[in-house]
């Protein structure tokens, strides 16, 4: 197994992770910090698989800005899921 | 047993979609290996669209990024369509954040020295690097869409930093206006130039070069700037706290 294939599955792993994570949490602000998570690992493996220009654009909307439309809609509502 | 079904269907999904993947070839293909069939001269042929757009691209439109070349060229027209649908959602959300503008809480907590200094320093830098990222569109991987969203993160930033910041929203539209009209009469004077719209009629200049691909740069720092303004209005709508 190259270096490629072991990096590219440690970060599918931790991604697959981060994922069920942000599923299962009941904290929502926590939740919607893993789906963050999922968000920079995908945007790391969109670089290493030689896509710079979606890996920018991966990191700046998904990890930053739908975060923090996230977060908005956590503050108008409520933060703990019943 | 609703946790079940929505495990069978994830994988069901994710089935689906693998034995999407496993057809495209991936990496390096050589393109002229395949062989597609032209339905004007009714034969099977070697010369497809993406090995023109390959082969070609840096001719037909001075510039060496291929991915900006199909987008803002080829495609242009498509682009338009792109921002504007952008622009609709950017007035949507606003029209509804209006809705909510009285009910804004007041009281709002200062972020701690670290946020704030930290803001303070990096905020200049990372605009630099999405105004880098669109006006090298042409010749870098990058473009005006990912450079605007990241001067739009920039002002998240500041409006984490900063709770009671807000960015003039009389600059912001006129910023965005200016940027799309730019898009428009682009493409307005390529028709009165060569008779079609988008028409690259500026000269291409030396590829790899600052000035160079005709009018994709100016393009794309439109398309920069106007993903910019509306980005961090949508942002602004729902982060800004009026006074």
């Amino acid at each position: 197994m190259d270096l490629f294939t072991l990096v590219s599955l440690i970060l599918i792993i931790a991604m697959l992770i981060a994922a069920v994570v942000a599923a299962e949490l009941k904290d929502l602000l926590s939740a919607a910090v893993a789906l963050g998570v999922v968000s920079l690992i995908v945007s790391i493996l969109f670089y290493i698989l030689q896509a710079p220009d979606v890996a920018i654009t991966e990191a700046s909307i998904g990890a930053g800005l739908s975060m923090a439309v996230l977060i908005f809609a956590i503050k108008h509502t409520e933060r703990w899921e019943k | 047993m609703k946790r079940i079904v929505a495990a069978i269907l994830a994988i069901l999904i994710f089935i689906v979609l693998a034995l999407a993947f496993v057809k495209i070839p991936f990496g390096n293909i050589n393109l002229s290996d395949y062989h597609y069939y032209n339905p004007i001269t009714d034969k099977q042929t070697s010369d497809s669209v993406p090995q023109h757009y390959l082969v070609d691209g840096k001719k037909d439109t001075g510039s060496t990024n291929i991915v900006t070349a199909v987008v803002v060229d080829y495609r242009g027209f498509d682009t338009l369509g792109e921002v504007t649908v952008l622009f609709l959602a950017a007035t949507g959300v606003g029209s509804i954040m209006y809705i909510f503008e009285k009910e804004k809480r007041r009281k709002v907590r200062r972020a701690n020295a670290v946020v704030e200094t930290a803001s303070q320093l990096l905020f200049g830098f990372i605009v630099l690097f999405g105004a880098y990222i669109f006006v090298h569109g042409h010749l870098t991987p990058g473009g005006g869409f990912p450079g605007g969203a990241v001067i739009a993160s920039a002002f998240l930033l500041l409006y984490l930093a900063y709770p009671r910041f807000h960015a003039e929203h009389k600059t912001l539209n006129v910023a965005e206006s200016l940027a799309g009209l730019t898009f428009v009469i682009a493409g307005l004077l390529g028709l009165l130039i060569s008779g079609s719209f988008l028409y690259n009629f500026l000269p291409f200049g030396v590829p790899t070069y600052l000035f160079s691909a005709g009018i994709i740069p100016v393009i794309y720092v439109a398309v920069g700037v106007k993903v910019g303004s509306e980005l961090t209005g949508i942002v602004d709508a729902m982060m800004g706290v009026r006074e």
